[in-house]
C-alpha cells in the first residue's frame, strides 16, 4: 500500500478522483438529469462536495500520524485545492443560477440570509489558503508563519458546519449536519488531544 | 301610435322564462363549434395540439375527471408543471425531508380504506368514508398556482370540490370560528415520523371565512387522476393564496373549533411561520426574501426567477378577507 502511495502516478490518480464529482455533475446537467430544481441540486451538490473535501483534507494528518504513513502528505495540497475548487463552484452556482449575477439582489440576499455571510467568510479564508498554497509562497512566508496561517483551515471547518447548520435550521433537519459535524469534531479533537500529549511529553 | 303606461319598462318576463346564462352560452358554443368544424377541423386540431398534450393524462393512476369550474380564479392560463416534476419534487415530511423522499417512500401509505372524522362544533359530526365524501360535491378541475414558502412554485391541475360544500353539509354551529385539519400520522407506514422535525400529527388551520372561500379546495386528484400518495392521497387541502405548507396532505380529521388552532409550523417556529402565511412578496420570511420565486421546470437552469404576486395572484378573489388587517403583524 505504501509503495502504491509513493508511485508517481498516485498523485495523478487522486487528481482524477477529485475531478470525478465535477465530471458527474456536468454530465447530469448536460443530460438534464438534475431533477425538478436543477439550480438547487447544483448548489447543494457543490456544497456537499466542499464539505467532503474538507473532511478528507483534514483527515490527512491524523491518518499520517496514526498509520505512520508519512507519504500521505503528498496528497494534502491536492485535496485542499480540490476543496477550494468545489467552494468556488458552490459560490458560482449560487451567484449565477440562484441570483442570475444580479449584484443588488445578491447584496440584499446576503443581508437577509446570515448563513450566507458565514459561508462567504469561510470562502475568503479558503481563498487566502489557496493563494499561499504553492512552494514559493511557503518559502516567502517561512515554514512557521505558513503553518500558522494554514491552521486557519480549522476555522473554515467550524464556519462550514455553522453555515450548513444554519441553512438547515429552517427545516430543523440536522441529521446530515450532525454527521459532518461529528467527523470534523473527531478530526479537530484528535489535533487538540495530540497537541496536549506532545506538550506534556 | 305607441301606447305607453306607467308600467312600461317594468314589465319583465317571469324568471323561469329567462334562458339561463349557461344554456345560451352552451348554445353559442355549439354554433361556434359547428363553424369551427366546417372551417377546418384539421387546423383546429393543429392549434389544439399543445393544449391536448398538456391535458393528456399521465397514465399512472386511475382516472378522476373534474368538470370545468365556474369559480372566479379557478383556472389559471399558465402552463401546468409537468406531472413528473409535480410528483417527484415534494415536501411531505412524514416520508422524509428531501424533496425526492416522498416519491421514493410514500408507496407504503395505505389509502384504502380511508375515512375522515368530522368533529367539534358542528350539527352533523361523524366519520365519513372516502367514497361517500367524494360524492359531497361535484368534482371540478382547478388549475392553481402553488407557491412554496421556500421560494419555488408550480402550476397544478387539481381535481376536487370547494371545501365550502363539505362545511355547509355538516352545518357548523355559530361558535365555530376556525377549522383545524389533522393529517395522517402512522409510524408504521410513514418513516419520517421517527425524526423529531415536527410535532406529529401535522396540523393546519384556517379561519372560517378562509375555509368557506370557494377557491379553498378539497382535492382528491390531480392531472385528471386520483391523488398520488406523495402528493397527499387520498385527499388533501389546497389553499392557493397561501404558502404550500398550509395545505395539509392525507387528511384524517376536520375539526370545527372556536379558538385559532396552533399549526405544526407555528409550534416549531412561531416567529417564522405565522397562522395566516398568505403569499406576500412584501413580507419577507425572517431569514429570506419572498419577493421572487423559481417556477419549477421553466426554461432551464439560466431562467430568471419570477416576481411573486400578492396573495399568489389571487388578490382580486381573496383580498377582501384581509381588509384592514396589518399583514406584517398577521403574517
Amino acid at each position: 500500500m505504501r509503495a502504491l502511495l509513493r508511485h508517481p502516478l498516485a498523485w495523478w490518480a487522486l487528481l482524477w478522483v477529485c475531478l470525478l464529482p465535477l465530471v458527474w455533475l456536468v454530465m447530469q446537467t448536460l443530460q438534464d438529469k438534475l431533477g425538478a430544481n436543477p439550480a438547487e441540486t447544483l448548489i447543494r451538490a457543490t456544497g456537499d462536495w466542499t464539505l467532503r473535501g474538507l473532511c478528507l483534507t483534514l483527515a490527512v494528518t491524523p491518518l499520517r500520524t496514526l498509520l505512520a504513513w508519512p507519504e500521505l502528505v503528498r496528497f494534502r495540497r491536492l485535496l485542499g485545492l480540490s476543496t477550494f475548487g468545489y467552494a468556488v463552484l458552490h459560490l458560482l452556482c449560487y451567484a449565477w443560477f440562484d441570483m442570475g449575477f444580479e449584484w443588488a439582489d445578491i447584496a440584499q440576499d446576503i443581508a437577509k440570509r446570515t448563513f450566507i455571510w458565514v459561508g462567504f467568510a469561510a470562502f475568503l479564508v479558503l481563498l487566502a489558503l489557496a493563494a499561499t498554497s504553492f512552494n514559493r509562497a511557503m518559502r516567502w512566508l517561512g515554514g512557521r508563519r505558513w503553518q500558522a496561517l494554514h491552521r486557519a483551515v480549522y476555522a473554515v471547518a467550524v464556519l462550514a458546519i455553522l453555515h450548513f447548520w444554519w441553512m438547515r435550521a429552517g427545516k430543523q433537519d440536522f441529521a446530515e449536519v450532525l454527521v459532518y459535524a461529528a467527523i470534523l469534531a473527531v478530526l479537530l479533537g484528535w489535533r487538540v488531544f495530540n497537541g496536549l500529549g506532545t506538550r506534556k511529553a | 301610435m305607441i301606447i305607453t303606461s306607467t308600467d312600461s319598462g317594468f314589465q319583465h318576463p317571469a324568471s323561469s322564462e329567462i334562458t339561463p346564462a349557461q344554456v345560451y352560452r352552451s348554445r353559442r358554443d355549439i354554433v361556434r363549434g359547428m363553424a369551427a368544424g366546417s372551417a377546418g377541423l384539421v387546423l383546429a386540431g393543429w392549434g389544439m395540439r399543445d393544449a391536448r398534450a398538456q391535458m393528456l393524462r399521465p397514465g399512472q393512476l386511475p382516472s378522476l375527471a373534474g368538470g370545468k369550474s365556474s369559480v372566479a380564479g379557478a383556472t389559471t392560463m399558465e402552463k401546468p408543471t409537468s406531472y413528473k416534476d409535480a410528483s417527484t419534487y415534494n415536501n411531505f415530511y412524514e416520508f422524509g425531508t428531501d424533496k425526492e423522499d416522498p416519491a421514493k417512500r410514500a408507496h407504503t401509505l395505505v389509502t384504502d380504506p380511508w375515512s375522515v372524522e368530522i368533529e367539534g362544533l358542528v350539527k352533523k359530526p361523524g366519520r365519513v368514508n372516502l367514497e361517500d365524501l367524494m360524492k359531497w360535491g361535484a368534482m371540478e378541475e382547478r388549475i392553481y398556482r402553488l407557491r412554496c414558502v421556500e421560494g419555488w412554485s408550480m402550476v397544478i391541475p387539481w381535481v376536487g370540490y370547494s371545501l365550502a360544500d363539505l362545511i355547509r353539509r355538516v352545518e357548523p354551529l355559530p361558535g365555530a370560528k376556525f377549522v383545524e385539519f389533522v393529517t395522517q400520522a402512522d409510524p408504521k407506514t410513514m418513516p419520517g415520523l421517527r425524526s423529531g422535525v415536527l410535532d406529529w400529527p401535522y396540523v393546519e388551520g384556517l379561519r372560517m371565512d378562509e375555509a368557506m372561500h370557494p377557491l379553498t379546495l378539497l382535492a382528491f386528484g390531480m392531472y385528471g387522476e386520483v391523488m398520488p400518495k406523495q402528493n397527499g392521497a387520498p385527499l388533501r387541502l389546497v389553499v392557493p393564496w397561501k404558502y404550500g405548507f398550509k395545505s395539509g396532505k392525507s387528511l384524517v380529521k376536520i375539526r370545527f373549533v372556536d379558538k385559532q388552532p396552533v399549526s405544526s409550523w407555528e409550534k416549531a417556529a412561531r416567529q417564522e411561520y405565522g397562522f395566516y402565511s398568505n403569499v406576500n412578496p412584501n413580507v419577507d420570511h425572517p431569514r429570506w426574501s419572498q419577493a421572487t420565486e423559481r417556477r419549477i421546470g421553466e426554461d432551464g437552469l439560466l431562467a430568471k426567477k419570477r416576481k411573486t404576486l400578492m396573495f399568489n395572484g389571487y388578490e382580486a378573489q381573496v383580498g377582501q378577507l384581509y381588509a384592514g388587517m396589518d399583514l406584517k403583524k398577521f403574517f
